[in-house]
């Protein structure tokens, strides 16, 4: 019981930490004055994150670099760049993505 | 545009992303349960934490019996990247009232962070925009609690040969790819991406953070001198 309402606990800390992140910025804004050059470089956040999360994601599996071209991961990923960058469409690049990672697989088996 | 047609755009440019969000959310949901985290706690997190990435670590932490401290600590340094969304977004919600900035925080994610930003950086009318956030966030919230409960009841069912857990990387490409709008932006992508997988072994995806704040520092100085020449 005890170790379940610790359980519990730890999770509402999880969340409150979480959310005062998301807060942070938006609630000190305009008592705190942000230099121009802070807003420009927040425009590579999302890029520089988010990148950052997807390559290892497409490279690594099981621990291990998978950096060859027969990494369905890798092939299917690098036709999703092309999609997205063609058609700036979400819907279609996940679907191709998607698409040609399954059928690679299939064909690889 | 009017609040309700803010809200209703935000939830029409929040929908496609949901093709990644609900297979992620289903994977979750099956790990968790898998992992041994009861299903009432594994749902619970959905909610209260509200950060897939950082649920994904803390699962099986929380299993492991790992100190609450750690476990608090982890999950703080895999959503930091939420302080600079936080920063960003900052500027367009300055006039709101204090509880109009709680619900938008709770409601801050990766996804609803993406299609807001590209809205805000629109020229126009800005007195309702901040419903566009708030009906991108709503759908993505109303997703996630559903795909993770799904996840928690059947999850365990689908074989991992379906690979579903690849629609989350398709998903950031989707949504990275179209912010490359210069050299200096591609090149931080590159940076940041190699970055990630050089530093993927250190602990607590402290890597992730690494990698970006070099890739931001790259991409910036390179843009600044670029614009000068």
């Amino acid at each position: 019981m005890e170790a379940t309402l610790n359980l519990w606990l730890a999770i509402l800390a999880c969340g409150i930490v979480t959310f005062l992140i998301r807060l942070s910025f938006i609630a000190i804004h305009g008592r705190v004055t942000m230099p121009l050059w802070f807003t420009r470089a927040l425009t590579f956040v999302p890029v520089a994150v988010l990148s950052a999360i997807t390559l290892p994601e497409i490279l690594i599996q099981n621990d291990a670099l998978n950096f060859s071209l027969l990494n369905p991961r890798l092939l299917a990923g690098i036709v999703a760049v092309l999609v997205a960058w063609r058609t700036k469409n979400i819907l279609a690049t996940i679907a191709v993505g998607m698409l040609i990672l399954l059928t690679l697989q299939f064909v690889m088996r | 545009m009017t609040s309700r047609q803010e809200f209703f755009a935000g939830v029409r440019a929040e929908l496609p992303l949901q093709v990644g969000v609900v297979p992620f959310g289903f994977i979750y949901g099956a790990l968790a349960v898998q992992l041994g985290v009861p299903a009432s706690l594994a749902q619970a997190m959905s909610s209260v934490i509200f950060g897939g990435s950082s649920q994904f670590i803390a699962a099986p932490l929380l299993v492991a019996q790992t100190p609450a401290l750690i476990l608090i600590l982890t999950v703080f340094v895999v959503n930091l990247r939420h302080a600079l969304y936080s920063a960003s977004l900052a500027p367009y919600l300055e006039e709101l009232s204090a509880w109009w900035k709680i619900l938008l925080a709770y409601l801050l994610t990766d996804e609803a962070y993406a299609v807001a930003i590209a809205h805000f950086h629109q020229k126009g009318d800005a007195q309702h925009r901040h419903w566009f956030l708030f009906g991108a966030g709503l759908t993505l919230w109303s997703f996630w609690q559903a795909s993770t409960a799904i996840g928690i009841f059947v999850g365990a069912q689908v074989p991992p040969e379906w690979s579903l857990d690849f629609a989350l990387p398709l998903t950031f490409l989707a949504i990275v790819i179209p912010m490359l709008r210069n050299r200096a932006y591609g090149i931080c992508a590159i940076v940041a991406g190699i970055g990630g997988v050089l530093a993927f072994g250190l602990p607590y995806k402290l890597g992730y953070i690494v990698a970006a704040m070099v890739a931001i520092a790259l991409g910036f100085v390179l843009e600044t001198r670029w614009k000068q020449r």
